[in-house]
């Protein structure tokens, strides 16, 4: 097996132990900030259709990564704000008597 | 110089993107832990636009113009109850996005593919391909488009495994044969497919856990997506995500007494085939009160606890319901909300729902939290909530819910439940607690009954 993948696989593991030690953590009142969070960051996959899109390989390429690129930054930019969006809504009580 | 500098954006981005998540283990830094994110995820985004083999940009721009577009206005429009909604469509544009770079890159290398590649592009175009349809009708269901109703046939657990094991088998020809153009489309068709069949059998109420599948699958492909080009951050986030689903499916599928193996073979209509039981026990007679009777109880109150469920989304009570509670705290009664973890149609659907109405967060509790207090509690509301408050999970081995964690709403001195009509719940089973003597039913839409409730306090 090629050191490259063996290195993937590495890398993989790790963050799926260290995403999981961490998640474990979030108090189910944010299970959902939570998904729509990680679905932001998994929008990520942006960075592979970039290269599609700009690279002009070829014109099937340049469509697929055109789309991707597009779908992929619904999902970025729809998922940060949305997540914020959230957020800003959790207060405590005190928080709101000094409104 | 200009990969080394990229590979530091990825770096800076992957710890941006963990330290991020950390946050989001207390929501007084949940906000600024996603905001490290965003960070993150920008420098990811700047550094790839260097990326030696990007020669124009204008598909990019684009693209990412028109894209930015609707995802804010997604973002800034959506309502709160339609949240459900939202994460399914977003998990399935992240599926076609990763599905989309799979399928171009094996058109680009096509029969110069290794083995190396060729194993983690398949993984990539099925994985997405399957989140892609299968979130897109998680979406129709939600939303009304396609039927809420399990719709289940003969031998359909054993046709979806064995046309997975189909779909594996083609990669794993791929893998050998790289050339086979044709087996390849099959093999994206396959997923395409794989997707509608597997979330055909599901209900609605069992929509947290499938979400949370989904998005465990739309991590896995983007990180398959990052096997495919050597690129560590892709690995690192779909694993992130993918760890996330994970975990958020075993916290759902634990909340609803189904084993995970139960869960990953989408086993999931078999409650709603089982015939209802506890009939005789409804057949008992119901205790009806009117909006006077039930302001009158929870006035008399000490201690009033709230349960929530997925009928107060629909009406969309949650600010009638605040109203109310601010009332009762007004008069010195003590009021908490007690949230299932299957509450709604997805993880923590409700706690965003009272965030939005403006509940304060430690006034919500969770099942655990909460269990042992209702036995102490003058009155319990019930809003919307069906199968989650049913008692007969714990005492009729013969229910189909036997053995899910369930609220004690029953113990407590008396329980008002808000409801649209007799009706059973989506498991289609009747529910013990309506019929109990120290149970009142009110009936009718919670938005209106609560907005009644109110009026009734004020006086």
């Amino acid at each position: 097996m090629p050191d490259e993948i063996l290195f993937g696989l590495y890398v993989f593991v790790l963050a799926a132990f260290v995403g999981y030690q961490v998640i474990t953590q979030v108090p189910p009142l944010l299970h959902t900030p939570l998904m729509s969070g990680t679905n932001a960051i998994s929008g990520i996959s942006l960075v592979g259709s970039l290269v599609a899109a700009g690279a002009h390989y070829n014109a099937v390429s340049t469509v697929l990564g055109f789309i991707a690129v597009t779908a992929a930054t619904i999902n970025v930019v729809g998922g940060f704000m949305i997540t914020d969006r959230m957020l800003k809504m959790f207060r405590k009580k005190e928080d709101k008597a000094r409104r | 110089m200009r990969t080394t500098l990229i590979q530091i954006s990825y770096f800076a981005a992957s710890v941006l993107f963990i330290l991020g998540l950390k946050g989001m283990s207390s929501p007084e830094t949940a906000r600024r832990g996603m905001q490290q994110a965003a960070i993150g995820m920008f420098l990811a985004i700047v550094g790839t636009l260097f990326h030696h083999d990007i020669i124009s940009y204008e598909w990019i721009i684009v693209g990412m113009v028109i894209g930015g577009a609707i995802g804010a206005a997604m973002a800034i429009f959506m309502p709160m109850t339609a949240m459900p909604e939202r994460i399914a469509l977003s998990h399935s544009f992240g599926g076609l996005a990763a599905a989309l770079v799979g399928v171009s890159e094996y058109y680009r290398h096509g029969g110069e593919l290794s083995a190396v590649k060729m194993v983690p592009i398949g993984f990539e175009v099925m994985l997405g391909a399957l989140t892609f349809t299968g979130s897109l009708m998680a979406f129709g269901k939600l939303q009304g488009l396609i039927t809420g109703v399990p719709v289940t046939y003969k031998f359909q657990n054993a046709s979806n495994i064995s046309l997975l094991a189909i779909t594996l088998g083609l990669i794993g020809y791929l893998v050998l044969v790289p050339t086979h153009f044709l087996l390849f489309y099959v093999m994206l068709g396959l997923g395409f497919l794989l997707g509608v069949l597997l979330v055909l059998p599901i209900g609605g109420a069992d929509m947290p856990v499938v979400i949370s599948l989904l998005n465990s699958y739309a991590g896995l492909a983007a990180s398959a997506t990052g096997f495919v080009l050597s690129n560590n951050i892709l690995i690192i986030s779909g694993a992130l995500d993918g760890a996330s689903g994970f975990f958020l499916s075993i916290i759902m599928s634990k909340a609803m007494n189904r084993s995970f193996t139960n869960v990953l073979f989408g086993a999931f209509g078999a409650v709603a085939e089982t015939a209802p039981v506890g009939a005789e026990a409804a057949a008992g007679g119901i205790n009806e009160g009117t909006i006077d009777d039930a302001a009158t109880v929870l006035w008399n109150a000490q201690s009033v606890i709230i349960a929530p469920g997925y009928g107060m989304a629909v009406s969309q009570a949650q600010h009638a319901l605040r109203e109310l509670a601010d009332l009762l705290d007004a008069g010195n009664v003590t009021v908490k909300y007690a949230i299932h973890p299957v509450a709604g149609r997805m993880p923590g659907h409700m706690n965003v729902l009272l965030a939005e109405a403006n509940v304060p967060y430690d006034q919500i509790y969770d099942l655990e939290e909460i269990n042992d207090a209702f036995s102490r509690t003058d009155a319990v509301l019930v809003v919307g909530a069906n199968d989650v408050v049913n008692p007969a999970a714990k005492r009729n081995p013969a229910s189909p819910i036997y053995g899910m964690p369930v609220l004690n709403v029953e113990e407590a001195r008396a329980v008002i439940v808000l409801k649209r009509s007799m009706s059973p719940g989506f498991a289609g089973i009747d529910n013990d607690l309506f019929v109990q003597p120290n149970t009142m039913m009110v009936f009718g839409d919670a938005k209106q009954t609560l907005t009644k409730l109110v009026a009734a306090l004020k006086k």
